[in-house]
């Protein structure tokens, strides 16, 4: 037995003297994980070349953050899995073909611009990798429209060029889409998979659902966003999309499915348009959220200028979740029987 | 069928097991008590004995003068040394009188009502009153002012709160063990003191055998209901009590428990309750759980007011490893800075942490806006913006985010990932504006 401590000894501090152990690291890393398969799939798909954009991503990300923190004496964040998942995340979003500078230059505008410059993480408006991506985008779009053909082939150097799905939707009609394919369930089965062009990380639907399962087990996200976003589309789809036998718009005559598994639509939803810091609290505003997030992707795909609109949806109610955060209050406690009095 | 409980909530682990099996003992009588002058919320006490006094166990050695007081008793018999400032949990110096004890354990003269249940609710109150009985919960209301609602907020139900949401803490459990039938006696004085026909007792469900036994001796009384509540942390707060037994909302912005019609009362406040109109004993003793992996040998002990915290940690063996002792439960309790410091009313639990198991406040994060706070918080706040807001020194616009509803229960730093101190940004904020 020892004595008594001396009060110096004592540690004194407020309440709750307990805390459970979840950390920001723990949630982050588990992110990163989530998306392994789904990054695993795009080296098979694409071969070595996804891994050398990834990297490419991760390490500028990483070294971005170690450049501002150092610059402004904050303390160092690095371990925190929230930079690398920035990396991570923008070079899944990035074209197989995509140059070494694309890869780069995204990760320092996302990392040093889009999250450190607005604070750091939590204080950062807009998603740091999709920021990125539409700065690299917008100042390179030729390098960033240019598809590869998936060669699900690990020894491939040189791939073909092709068009994306959306693409050729957009640019041609459901007709060449079903011709590339063969068939409808052809062309759902390599959407599914992942078996097609586009992004690094967005081509494989099974992959991604495999990483969104774990986040929702682990409850590090809930339905709310990427139940309302992809449901949206899906109706909106449905209602405005091409009529497969006559080519134009008619009423409930699309083919949600289609637009459901191509894009980036299940990749932003599940990990894009669930980064805490970006949108709203409240659960109510979160399928606000999702919704406002569906129909500006609809809107892009089917009459923007763009075959894809996930990014820009995404990025456009980034804006607006500080204002939904204010308008949807939970209710409090006791609230409305004070009202009725 | 599912267990009654409310909206929110956190499921910390119950740690309990350190000190449920230990049935209640009596500590070794103290040598030397100090009794705090002020153990309540409301005005403090004056002294009515002075140095050199000799006093009786059980005698008034603190009158209260006002409304919302209660008057403290010797705890011990014996001779008064001084009247000298002591800390109390909260950190402040709290006049004291100290007593040495003659070893006597002398009591005054106590006369037992054996008519107990047949006395007017006036008489009741007054012997609470007299008693000097308190919440004996943790927040120490004096409890003949509970009793005493006004005329326009009549109250149909008493409820005894045994749920005993605080990790650790078994004070309670014990009591419901060991003596269900004195607690229910409590019960039945509570509900003829306010001329109520429903009572409850609400006992969170990892306590099968507790609501057993207080099923078992509630078995011949028909209006009063044992429920078993949902294990969730706070299920034990007042108006989260009220929600999850009758479904009624207590109103927010300072409203209380009688203006939806109902007094809460802890368990171990109805054994006081008893103990006072039955056998007129006052209140000079409670049990305290000594526990967490920094103590010794955890116990149950009947402990007397105005015992030094060191001395019954000693009786516990000691501390072990411990960097921190708390007074009260994990989540809402305070930390000692020092351990010579008198037991109080409202001391339910003395918890020693060890350095593994503390989280130092300095290595909070910024807000990620994870929400995890906001889909957790019983109250329905936004603990987010309030964290945000006060450490940014904006306490004002706090109002806008229903800042006086929040009765710090502590669950949203419990669940928070970034560790942040959102507990102590609400009360920097409570602290420097005004409600309203």
């Amino acid at each position: 037995m020892e004595a008594a401590k001396s009060p110096r000894e004592l540690i004194v501090s407020v309440s709750p003297h307990v805390k459970s152990e979840d950390s920001v690291a723990k949630i982050m890393w588990t992110v990163n994980l989530s998306l392994l398969p789904a990054f695993a799939g795009s080296v098979y798909f694409f071969g070595w070349r996804a891994l050398y954009v990834t990297a490419l991503c991760i390490v500028a990300a990483l070294f971005g953050e170690w450049l501002v923190e150092k610059l402004t004496s904050r303390p160092m964040t690095l371990s925190d899995g929230s930079a690398f998942l920035t990396g991570l995340l923008l070079g899944m979003n990035l074209p197989p073909s995509s140059p070494a500078y694309i890869a780069i230059i995204g990760s320092l505008v996302a990392v040093m611009v889009a999250k450190q410059m607005f604070g750091g993480l939590g204080f950062n408006i807009f998603n740091p990798a999709l920021m990125g991506r539409a700065f690299v985008l917008i100042t390179w779009p030729r390098a960033m429209t240019t598809w590869t053909a998936p060669v699900a082939s690990l020894g491939a150097v040189d791939a073909q060029t092709t068009a994306t799905p959306l693409g050729l939707l957009k640019e041609e009609g459901l007709h060449k889409l079903l011709e590339v394919f063969g068939s409808k369930s052809a062309l759902y089965m390599h959407l599914f998979v992942g078996n097609r062009a586009g992004s690094l990380g967005e081509t494989s639907v099974l992959l991604l659902l495999i990483g969104a399962a774990i986040l929702l087990l682990k409850r590090y996200i809930t339905w709310h966003i990427p139940l309302s976003f992809v449901a949206t589309v899906g109706v909106l789809t449905w209602i405005f999309g091409t009529n497969p036998e006559t080519g134009g718009l008619a009423l409930f005559g699309g083919d949600p499915l289609i637009h459901l598994m191509s894009g980036g639509l299940i990749l932003g939803a599940f990990f894009m348009a669930t980064d805490y810091v970006t949108v709203p609290t409240i659960k109510a505003g979160q399928v606000i959220f999702g919704v406002g997030c569906g129909i500006l992707t609809v809107i892009i795909r089917l009459w923007g200028g763009f075959p894809e609109g996930v990014m820009f949806s995404i990025l456009l109610m980034n804006c607006f979740a500080p204002l939904i955060d204010r308008r949807m209050r939970s209710r409090i406690f006791g609230y409305r029987k004070v009202e009725a009095a | 069928m599912a267990l009654a409980t409310f909206k929110g909530g956190i499921h910390p682990p119950g740690r309990k097991e350190l000190s449920k099996a230990h049935p209640i003992e009596r500590a070794k009588p103290p040598k030397q008590v100090a009794v705090p002058l002020s153990q309540h919320i409301g005005a403090p006490c004056k002294p009515v004995v002075k140095p050199g006094d000799t006093v009786k166990l059980g005698q008034v050695v603190g009158e209260a003068e006002a409304f919302v007081s209660a008057p403290v008793h010797a705890s011990v018999s014996g001779k008064v040394r001084a009247i000298a400032e002591y800390p109390n949990p909260m950190g402040r110096l709290v006049p004291c009188v100290v007593i040495e004890s003659d070893g006597e354990d002398a009591w005054v003269d106590l006369v037992e009502d054996a008519d107990y249940l047949s006395l007017s609710p006036e008489r009741i109150k007054e012997k609470i009153r007299q008693a000097g009985i308190v919440g004996m919960g943790g927040a120490t209301f004096p409890t003949a002012v509970k009793l005493s609602p006004p005329k326009e907020k009549p109250v149909d139900v008493v409820m005894l709160n045994g749920a005993e949401c605080e990790p650790y803490l078994t004070a309670d459990y014990r009591l419901m063990m060991e003596r269900p039938g004195e607690v229910l006696e409590g019960l039945k004085i509570l509900m003829r003191a306010l001329g109520v026909k429903k009572g409850f007792v609400g006992i969170e469900d990892n306590k099968p055998d507790a609501v057993e036994a207080m099923r078992e001796a509630a078995a011949s009384l028909a209006d009063v209901e044992v429920c078993p509540l949902e294990v969730k942390y706070p299920q034990g707060a007042e108006k989260m009590l009220i929600k999850a037994i009758t479904g009624r909302e207590v109103p927010n912005k300072g409203g209380l428990p009688m203006d939806v019609g109902v007094v809460v009362q802890n368990v171990g406040t109805a054994l006081a309750i008893h103990n006072a109109v039955r056998y007129g004993k006052p209140l000079v003793e409670r049990v305290v759980t000594v526990t967490g992996r920094g103590v010794a040998e955890p116990r149950n002990l009947m402990v007397r007011v105005g015992t030094m915290v060191s001395e019954v940690i000693e009786q516990c063996g000691g501390l072990t490893e411990a960097a921190k002792v708390i007074s009260g439960g994990p989540m809402m309790g305070f930390a000692l800075s020092t351990l010579e410091m008198p037991v109080t009313k409202g001391t339910s639990g003395l918890l020693a942490l060890t350095e593994g198991e503390v989280v130092h406040a300095r290595d909070f994060k910024p807000c990620i806006r994870c929400g995890r706070c906001v889909d957790i918080c019983p109250m329905g706040l936004m603990p987010s913006m309030l964290s945000v807001l006060s450490e940014a020194g904006q306490y004002e616009e706090c109002k806008d985010y229903n800042l006086f509803d929040c009765f710090e229960c502590g669950s949203c730093a419990y669940v928070c990932p970034s560790k942040r101190p959102i507990v102590q940004f609400v009360r920097l904020a409570k602290s420097m504006t005004k409600p309203g």
